[in-house]
């Protein structure tokens, strides 16, 4: 049981636990949240089997599915930000990632910022996409989008940054 | 065949994303088109644990809000003791030998949502309580929903903030009855359709449960009707009604169980053969 494995498995848990939890329950402006639990699929090993990473955004959205009776839009939205992910940590990380050297803990900031924005809001688009299910109300669904998007981020980089491990 | 395998491996994270993504839009599509039973719901006593432990600590913030509500009530119910003309009885008639029509079930409410296009909440009474599906749901106001899933102690209510709900309402003053949905645009205001142009609306009058399905008893308060236009086709008119509950603040509910639903259920299946 080395310290990766038990980080990711309680950043699932507490993450997972938060969501249903607290996050679920803002409401801000009457339909406003943010979906923290992504920071789970954003701090995934990179080096990892991708398989699992699969299974495991798989079954984390699934319990959030669950959690929320929502039937199974935050499963698609993760196991497919899942599977998008490498070509995110290749447009923001460049080098770093191309070589498997990258650790989210020491890396540059802006690059942090690029990666984590450009991975919520492709998911919050499939999510709200997946939720409102009819595209003649692709306004409503690009200002739920936006919006939510904007507070995730935020909220995300700086639950990372809190979190980051020492040196 | 060996190049079979050889594709397989090659592609196989393609292939099980393709999988897990079919899978999760099957959910998706399955719960935006069946009425009722969702695969995955908040009926399961992980979920019903989870809720029930921030309930009990998260139910204390509104325990003053609360109070009034049940006091509002209180009030409202002795009022119509008072003034109901008691009838002297001369016979004695044993209470437990008349059949209840409509029994009541108290439940709390774990869960709450009212931003999404289909929207549910989840309860802690289930089949342990002998709930099913297709009972209703009230609060001293007005109506909140129908029970969609149960299981052992929790249940999960289609909220009538919900795309798939259709609940059948009609005008408290002309009887004219219509069915009622919701356009997702504010969790206060439901749409009444269907009532014919020749009924009599005016604003502010009250809208009650018609009483055509067995899931609601007539008459109960759903809400008043803010405003109204005649719909497309020239015909019916569509009115907006605000609701005499908050959806957003529900603590306490009330489960309806009708105990001739097993009678009336049998004999709309025979009218379906």
């Amino acid at each position: 049981m080395n310290s990766s494995l038990a980080s990711n498995i309680i950043r699932f848990i507490v993450l997972l636990l938060v969501q249903v939890t607290i996050c679920n329950n803002i409401n801000l402006l009457g339909y406003i949240n943010p979906y923290i639990y992504v920071i789970f699929i954003l701090l995934f090993p990179v080096k990892n089997n991708r398989l699992l990473f699969l299974v495991l955004a798989f079954n984390l959205g699934l319990l959030v599915d669950m959690f929320l009776d929502s039937g199974g839009v935050h499963a698609g939205a993760s196991v497919f930000l899942a599977f998008a992910r490498p070509v995110f940590l290749k447009y923001a990380f460049g080098t770093l990632y191309d070589h498997q050297t990258l650790k989210f803990g020491n890396s540059e900031i802006g690059a942090l910022i690029m990666y984590v924005s450009g991975c919520v809001i492709l998911h919050h688009l499939i999510l709200f996409y997946l939720e409102i299910f009819n595209i003649s109300q692709i306004i409503l669904l690009l200002k739920k989008a936006l919006f939510s998007s904007i507070f995730t981020v935020s909220l995300s980089l700086l639950l990372i940054l809190l979190f980051k491990p020492r040196k | 065949m060996q190049q079979i395998f050889n594709f397989v491996i090659r592609n196989k994270t393609f292939l099980l994303f393709l999988l897990l993504f079919g899978i999760a839009l099957s959910l998706t599509i399955q719960s935006h088109s069946y009425h009722r039973s969702q695969f995955i719901n908040s009926a399961n006593s992980l979920t019903g644990g989870v809720y029930g432990t921030v309930n009990s600590v998260g139910q204390y913030f509104d325990l003053k809000e609360q109070n009034t509500i049940l006091v509002e009530e209180n009030k409202k119910l002795r009022e119509e003791l008072l003034n109901t003309v008691k009838t002297p009885q001369n016979t004695a008639i044993d209470s437990s030998l008349i059949d209840k029509r409509f029994k009541i079930v108290s439940a709390e409410v774990y869960k709450n949502s009212y931003n999404s296009p289909n929207n549910y909440l989840t309860i802690n009474r289930g089949k342990r309580d002998s709930i099913q599906q297709d009972f209703g749901v009230i609060t001293s106001k007005g109506i909140v929903g129908i029970i969609d899933n149960t299981s052992k102690k929790f249940s999960t209510v289609l909220s009538i903030l919900s795309k798939k709900s259709r609940i059948n309402a009609m005008l408290k003053t002309s009887n004219q009855s219509g069915s009622l949905k919701w356009n997702e645009a504010s969790p206060y205001i439901v749409q009444l359709e269907d009532v014919s142009k020749f009924a009599n609306v005016t604003i502010g009058d009250t809208i009650v449960t018609g009483g055509q399905s067995a899931i609601f008893p007539k008459g109960l308060g759903i809400g008043v009707v803010e405003k109204y236009t005649i719909d497309a086709g020239g015909d019916t008119y569509i009115i907006q009604v605000r609701l005499f509950n908050d959806m957003t603040t529900l603590q306490h509910v009330y489960i309806i169980k009708n105990n001739d639903i097993e009678e009336l259920k049998t004999l709309e299946a025979l009218n379906n053969e």
